[in-house]
């Protein structure tokens, strides 16, 4: 049975449409990797192993009848617990949400169902998707399969520990500051966070609607680009969704698995490249991919983004004003937590009574931030001024794609740290995501690939590509990956 | 607050100039919510309209309605304002129990039309009320408190709320401050919101009912001395009527006077109108004002309106109601006093649609504004609302051309149409009115009452024509009124010359 859980979504897939396994037996697999793993690793809030069989069962059916799918059919997959599941508990990792059951799907969730994917359960996350650890659920923290005294990146580790550990092929992460491509980072795995507005918004509780991006998690480059064409494209209900197709994705990493990248431009950040602040160990594994790109054919040049270095504290106004006006709906008046409501109480005292039980300290720190910088007097030297930012950074990478295909980093400026290290310092641990909030403050392509190893922890090489063109991601993704052998996912530790 | 006088109303407006302000709110009438496609029929369940962006569930997100901002730009071109370019939705943040995000969507700097008019005429003279901005956000939900004795929140043992108003999609109107009106103020506020209106229920995007909530009117009013600067106004809220949002402004203006008189400052507050008093009591006053955190709303794109979508849009409006007004009061050949009597009476449309079912602007104009109105107003209910239709009282005023019924006959015929007896024609027949013209018949009556009234007819016969009028009447009561009266009146002539 091991060797189900070892194997690519691809290969599953493969298997699964071949008639070589069935979509019960790889789920079941699965199933029972998440049983014996899951006590150590916690990566998952709610596992629905009922629900996963029957629509394993029901994929088997139709595919014995001869009926027509994608190749994920049959594939399991973990979710997000931000992402909303029709009769399953999303909470958000909050105490706010906790025990609510959404009575729709959000529109990844449809076309993952669509395609027939079986849903494992939803997996753990740093409460309303802020934070770089994981230690801010408010259901425990999730465990690094690499070593589990560490984090396993925030605010999608569940979601890439679930794939590190192998308890899921795949999952679905969200990134708005960079929390696919952290956790994918930390522990050795892919996260891709494609084109903002390439994939439906729809269903994500909101974090901060700019920014939040859903995207694929995944042992390798070829499973995250088919599991991307899956759930991206247009969406009629996210009218920040762009109405064009998927770009190529697949096509794309199965070129750059042919390890040429011949004519293939692409630009180191000056203001990344001096590692300031970052481990050697990581800007050594990072260098080592860059070699490794250029071996392959790639020309490499430095490129100037100069504003790249606001990019954390103008995130820092952006995202907390959008999460102040997001959280303000959980006022105990429809659904979710309510407490206090005594007969004797007002409105106002039930409402702040639920909200200080409710929200854990990062979320009131960021709704405090938010609301302060969006409130009158302060607006246009806060919220104002970091839009002017970011749109000079939008113009940094406009300028920089004049004159290369795509831009490289590192994908985080350390590896997996201990359980408390940061917690003490919100400062301290923003710096996780100082590397991947530029692509999202531009709405761009950016994917985390493994690099290497730091000091026998992984570290991340991180490929920004230019809007719609993740395909470009994708192929130099693939590329890298295919100069290592054995793949870095397949030298995760196995913790059972 | 120290004891103050307050002066007389005109004493009040002969000393202070008085600036007004008015933000009309009105709920269009798309077939679906701004954001979303529930239902926005009025009156439904509680809850049954609502899905998870109308109810703010997590993970939810907006789409906007072109249809409702379609009619927004098309209210836009009827106030002659300018159509934005490029414009988008804005968060305005605060805390209400019945608004499902807790933010409401919708314009803050950058609305969709900006900078038009429209004309008003107050006492024979046109004023022209500038247009500031026209907007479009979405309404909340309602509160309903229950377990009390008055239905309020006081005593109220639970609170419901029906979401089915949430979403439903409102369009805000905004002058830019009204000068120099003087005592004619009260007027002109009125003036401007019936005006608005008839633009709006012309264009036919909303039904504008104030009583239903679908127009509702926020008034500004402040006074400053001859030269001064502007005084501090105050906001009297959710007005709604148009003898209210007149009464607002009139009982305003003395109690900002008495405070001024006595050195006091006026408070920047929002206040509540009392239909039964005609009095404002203060609401939240400035010091305590939400501040709304403003910010582009991030889940919706920006809107470009196409200039050539809104050039078809303008080039499609309808004759604006109060161009039409003039026209038909021109065509109608009315007296400004005539018109607005018509206009009053709600009956400008009806007799519009009469003449155009066949009659003459006099026949159309005598039904609709004589008996019509009056048995409207025995059953008080609007003309428009009453049983029966334009084409029906133009079939009437045939019958009557036609010589088949005279006046006194017609509106027995209208009483069967509004009983529900059906068209005059078929009332006629099952009632058994017609003016009865057989000569033969007539006769016979005309020589019988003659033979009754002995001493009536010598005198008629003596030269006192005007006595017939008895003979007349008595042969009108024997037919019972289904002679034609001028045909009886020549035949008693030629019988008693004879």
């Amino acid at each position: 049975m091991s060797d189900i859980t070892k194997k690519t979504a691809a290969e599953l897939g493969e298997a699964i449409a071949a008639g070589d396994l069935t979509s019960e037996q790889v789920t079941s697999a699965f199933l029972a990797r998440i049983e014996a793993v899951e006590p150590k690793i916690h990566a998952f809030l709610h596992i629905d192993a009922d629900g996963a069989l029957a629509t394993a069962r029901a994929v088997d059916a139709r595919i014995a009848a001869g009926g027509k799918f994608g190749p994920l059919a049959g594939v399991p997959i973990a979710v997000k617990d931000i992402v909303v599941t029709k009769g399953l508990p999303t909470t958000a990792a909050s105490k706010m949400l906790e025990g609510w059951i959404p009575p729709y799907d959000a529109t990844i969730v449809e076309r993952i169902k669509a395609a027939g994917l079986p849903i494992l359960g939803k997996t753990n996350l740093d409460e309303f998707a802020m934070g770089s650890s994981t230690e801010y659920s408010a259901f425990g923290t999730t465990h690094n399969p690499w070593d589990l005294n560490r984090i396993p990146g925030g605010s999608g580790g569940g979601s890439a520990a679930a794939v590190a550990a192998r308890m899921a092929p795949l999952a679905i992460g969200t990134d708005t500051g960079g929390s696919i491509r952290q956790p994918g980072a930390v522990t050795g795995t892919i996260g891709a966070k494609p084109t903002y507005g390439g994939n439906s918004r729809y269903g994500l509780i909101a974090f901060s609607s700019s920014l939040d991006t859903p995207g694929p998690v995944t042992r390798t480059m070829l499973d995250a680009a088919l599991l991307h064409e899956v759930i991206g494209g247009h969406d009629p209900l996210d009218s920040t969704s762009i109405p064009q197709p998927v770009p190529p994705v697949v096509e794309a990493a199965r070129t750059g698995l042919t390890g040429d990248l011949s004519g293939v431009r692409l630009g180191i950040v000056k203001e990344f490249a001096s590692g300031e602040g970052a481990e050697p160990g990581v800007i050594a594994a990072y260098q080592a991919g860059v070699d490794a790109l250029v071996k392959l054919g790639a020309e490499v040049e430095e490129v100037s983004c100069p504003h790249f270095t606001y990019a954390l504290p103008a995130y820092y106004l952006i995202s907390p004003s959008e999460c102040s006006s997001n959280l303000a709906r959980y006022d105990s008046v429809r659904y979710g937590l309510r407490v206090g409501d005594n007969g004797e109480r007002s409105l106002e005292e039930v409402m702040a009574a639920t909200r200080e039980a409710g929200f854990g300290p990062e979320v009131k720190r960021r709704i405090i931030l938010g609301t302060y910088a969006l409130s009158a007097g302060y607006v246009d030297q806060f919220y104002g001024q970091a839009q002017k930012v970011r749109t000079l950074i939008t113009r940094d990478f406009d300028a920089a794609f004049a004159k290369v295909d795509a831009l490289v980093s590192p994908t985080t400026p350390f590896t997996a740290f201990e359980f408390g290290a940061r917690t003490a310092d919100p400062y301290q641990m923003y710096l996780a995501d100082l590397y991947t909030i530029p692509s999202n403050l531009s709405g761009g392509p950016a994917i985390s690939v493994p690099s290497g190893l730091s000091d026998g922890l992984p570290a991340g090489l991180q490929i920004m590509a230019p809007t719609m063109r993740d395909d470009i991601a994708y192929r130099v993704g693939a590329a890298l990956e295919s100069t290592q052998e054995p793949r870095l996912s397949d030298q995760i530790p196995d913790v059972a | 607050m120290s004891t103050v006088t307050i002066p007389s109303y005109e004493d009040a407006t002969d000393r202070y100039e008085i600036v007004i302000g008015l933000e009309t709110h009105v709920e269009l009438g798309t077939r679906t919510k701004m954001f979303c496609g529930c239902a926005t029929a009025f009156g439904a369940d509680p809850n049954t309209q609502v899905c998870p962006v109308c109810l703010g569930l997590p993970g939810s997100l907006p789409v906007a309605n072109r249809a409702a901002i379609e009619a927004t730009i098309r209210i836009g071109l009827a106030l002659n304002c300018r159509i934005a370019e490029w414009c988008r939705f804005a968060r305005k943040n605060y805390f209400y129990p019945d608004m499902p995000k807790n933010f409401q969507t919708s314009q803050y700097d950058e609305p969709l039309c900006e900078d038009g008019y429209i004309d008003v005429d107050v006492n024979g003279e046109t004023v022209r009320v500038e247009i500031e901005r026209v907007h479009l956000e979405e309404d909340t939900g309602k509160s309903l408190h229950v377990g009390g004795a008055t239905g309020r929140i006081q005593g109220a043992t639970e609170s419901l709320v029906d979401y089915n108003r949430a979403g439903i999609p409102l369009v805000e109107i905004v002058t830019k401050p009204i000068t120099g009106t003087g005592k004619l103020a009260p007027e002109v506020a009125r003036a401007y919101v019936t005006e608005l209106r008839e633009v709006v229920r012309s264009l036919d995007v909303s039904d504008v009912r104030m009583e239903q909530g679908s127009m509702r009117c926020d008034v500004n009013t402040s006074l400053n001395l001859p030269g001064a600067e502007w005084g501090t106004r105050t906001e009297t809220k959710n007005v709604n009527s148009l003898r209210s949002v007149e009464r607002a402004v009139r009982s305003e203006i003395p109690r900002q006077a008495a405070l001024l008189d006595a050195g006091e400052r006026i408070v920047q507050e929002t206040r509540h109108f009392h239909e039964d008093t005609g009095e404002t009591t203060p609401g939240r006053s400035k010091e305590t004002a939400t501040d709304y955190r403003y910010f582009p709303e991030p889940d919706l794109a920006p809107m470009a309106p196409d200039p050539a979508w809104v050039a078809d849009l303008k080039s499609a409006l309808p004759e604006l109601p109060r161009v039409r007004r003039k026209r038909l009061q021109s065509d109608w050949g009315l007296s400004d006093h005539d018109m607005a009597s018509v206009l009053n009476a709600g009956a400008v449309d009806l007799i519009e649609s009469t003449i155009a079912a066949g009659t003459t602007s006099e026949a159309a104009r005598k039904w609709w504004m004589g008996e019509l109105s009056r048995r409207a107003n025995e059953a008080d209910i609007a003309l428009e609302t009453i049983a029966m239709t334009p084409t029906q009282v133009a079939a009437l005023q045939g019958l009557i051309d036609a010589g088949k019924l005279n006046d006194k006959l017609a509106r027995q015929v209208i009483e069967g149409v509004l009983a529900g007896e059906g068209d005059p024609e078929t009332v006629a027949t099952t009632r058994g009115l017609a003016v009865v013209s057989d000569t033969g018949a007539l006769t016979t009556a005309v020589e019988e009452a003659i033979a009754a009234n002995p001493d009536v007819a010598e005198k008629v016969r003596g030269g006192k024509v005007a006595a017939a009028g008895a003979l007349v009447g008595a042969v009108m009561k024997s037919t019972k009124g289904q002679a034609d009266a001028k045909t009886v009146r020549e035949l008693i002539l030629e019988k008693l010359a004879s």
